[in-house]
C-alpha cells in the first residue's frame, strides 16, 4: 500500500500543489521537521535566521521564512513568504502568498493571499486578491484586492441581498431608527 | 460605563448565519440604516476608493475589498489621537491632522468616519473635517456617527460590519473619552462643503448622518 502511494505521487504531483500554503504557516512558527525534509524536497523551507541581515534584492523559487532583517526587494513569485515573529522587513515584497507574524514596512504584492496574523504588522500598501487580517494585527496603508469577476450579490445594496436571515430580526430589536430633521 | 453599555443590545443569534471567529459573537449587534445608503453611493462607482478612519478590522477589509471591490485606505485616527493624548500633546493634534492624509484632493469616493468626531475637541474636529472635505470627490459620501446623549465613554468602538444593515460594536480602551455631544447645527457647520443626505436617530441614541459632497 505504501509503495503504491509513493509511486503514484510523483506522476500526479501537480494536484498536490494547493496543499502547499498550509506548510509554511506551520513552518513560520516552528523549525523545519527533519522527517519531512528527507523525502519531500519540494517542501524544503529556507530559513533566514534571527541574526541574519540582508540588504539588497532577494529572489527565490522556493518557500522562505524570514526571522532576521531584510531590506530591499523580495521576490518569490510562485512561493510562500513567511515573516516570522522575529522577522523585520523593510522592503517591497512580491510573492504568491505572504504570511506576516513579524513586521513589514513596505508594499506587499501577492498573487494569492496576504495573511497578517495576530501581532503581525504591516505599514504599506497591499495588493492581493485575498487579504486576511487577524484581530490584534497592525496595518496602516491601502488594500487593493483586484476584484475578480463581476459584481457580487452584496454589491447591489438597494435590496436585501447581502442581509443574512438572522440579521434582520436582530436589527429590528436593536433599534428601529427614526428619521430626524437635521 | 459607556453609552452603549447602558443599553441592552441584542446579541447575535447563536445559530444564525452571521459567522464569527475570535469572540465576535460576544459583541453586541446594532442595526444601522445609513450603512446601506452609504454602500449604494460606493457601488455606483467602478472601483471605489474608501477611506476608513477606524482601526483595521479584517472582516471589514474583506467586506469592502472582496465583496464591493473597494480600494481601502486604512488610516487609524483613533490610534493617532491616543498617542497624542498619552504623550501629553493633544494641542498639536489639529496641526497633525492637517498633514495626516496623503490622499489627493477629490480622490476618495467614500469615508467611514465612524464616531471619531465625538472624541475630538473642536479645533481637531474642524481640522479633520477640512481634510475630509478636501479628499472626498464631488458627490462622494461620508458616514459619521454621533452620540445623542451625554456620555463620558472612555472606550472607543470598533464597528464591525456584520452585513449591510447590522454593525457589531466592539469596545476597546481609549486614552481619552468623548469630548462633547455636538448638536446637529454644529455638525453641519463642521462640513460646509457637504450636505446632509440622510440622518437617522437609532434607539441606542446613536445618530447616523450620511453626508454627500456637493458637486
Amino acid at each position: 500500500m505504501w509503495k503504491r502511494d509513493e509511486s503514484v505521487r510523483p506522476t500526479g504531483g501537480q494536484p498536490t500543489a494547493p496543499a502547499q500554503p498550509a506548510a509554511p504557516a506551520q513552518a513560520g512558527a516552528t523549525a523545519p521537521r527533519p522527517a519531512d525534509t528527507g523525502h519531500h524536497m519540494e517542501k524544503d523551507i529556507v530559513n533566514i535566521g534571527k541574526s541574519v541581515v540582508i540588504k539588497g534584492e532577494l529572489n527565490g523559487s522556493e518557500d522562505l521564512t524570514i526571522e532576521g532583517y531584510v531590506e530591499g526587494t523580495i521576490q518569490l513569485k510562485e512561493h510562500v513568504l513567511t515573516i516570522g515573529p522575529n522577522g523585520r522587513i523593510k522592503a517591497q515584497v512580491f510573492a504568491k502568498s505572504v504570511i506576516v507574524l513579524g513586521e513589514v514596512t513596505g508594499n506587499v504584492t501577492a498573487t494569492d493571499k496576504v495573511d497578517i496574523r495576530d501581532n503581525g504588522s504591516v505599514d504599506g500598501d497591499i495588493v492581493s486578491p485575498r487579504v486576511a487580517i487577524a484581530e490584534g494585527a497592525h496595518f496602516r496603508g491601502a488594500v487593493d484586492m483586484q476584484r475578480k469577476g463581476g459584481a457580487t450579490p452584496g454589491a447591489k445594496t438597494d435590496g436585501k441581498s447581502a442581509s443574512t436571515p438572522a440579521a434582520a430580526p436582530a436589527a429590528q430589536a436593536a433599534g428601529t431608527p427614526q428619521r430626524v430633521g437635521v | 460605563m459607556g453609552l452603549l453599555d447602558r443599553l441592552a443590545p441584542r446579541k447575535s443569534d447563536p445559530d444564525g448565519s452571521i459567522q464569527s471567529s475570535s469572540g465576535l459573537a460576544d459583541d453586541p449587534v446594532f442595526a444601522t440604516k445609513a450603512l446601506r445608503k452609504f454602500l449604494s453611493c460606493l457601488t455606483s462607482r467602478e472601483s471605489p476608493a474608501l477611506l476608513d478612519l477606524g482601526p483595521v478590522v479584517g472582516s471589514n477589509v474583506s467586506f469592502f475589498g472582496e465583496q464591493l471591490g473597494c480600494k481601502i485606505f486604512v488610516e487609524d485616527i483613533f490610534a493617532d489621537l491616543d498617542r497624542h493624548v498619552r504623550e501629553g500633546k493633544p494641542d498639536v493634534f489639529p496641526a497633525f491632522l492637517g498633514k495626516r492624509f496623503p490622499q489627493e484632493p477629490g480622490s476618495v469616493d467614500g469615508i467611514l468616519c465612524w464616531d471619531l468626531i465625538d472624541y475630538l475637541d473642536r479645533p481637531s474636529a474642524q481640522a479633520l473635517a477640512t481634510q475630509l472635505m478636501r479628499v472626498l470627490r464631488p458627490d462622494g459620501a461620508l458616514l459619521a456617527f454621533f452620540g445623542a446623549a451625554q456620555a463620558r465613554s472612555t472606550t472607543y468602538t470598533k464597528f464591525i460590519v456584520a452585513d449591510e444593515t447590522n454593525l457589531r460594536h466592539r469596545a476597546y480602551p481609549a486614552a481619552r473619552g468623548h469630548q462633547a455631544i455636538l448638536p446637529n447645527r454644529d455638525i453641519i457647520r463642521l462640513f460646509p462643503e457637504l450636505r446632509v443626505s440622510d440622518s437617522f436617530l437609532l434607539q441606542n441614541n446613536l445618530r447616523e448622518i450620511l453626508f454627500r459632497k456637493t458637486t
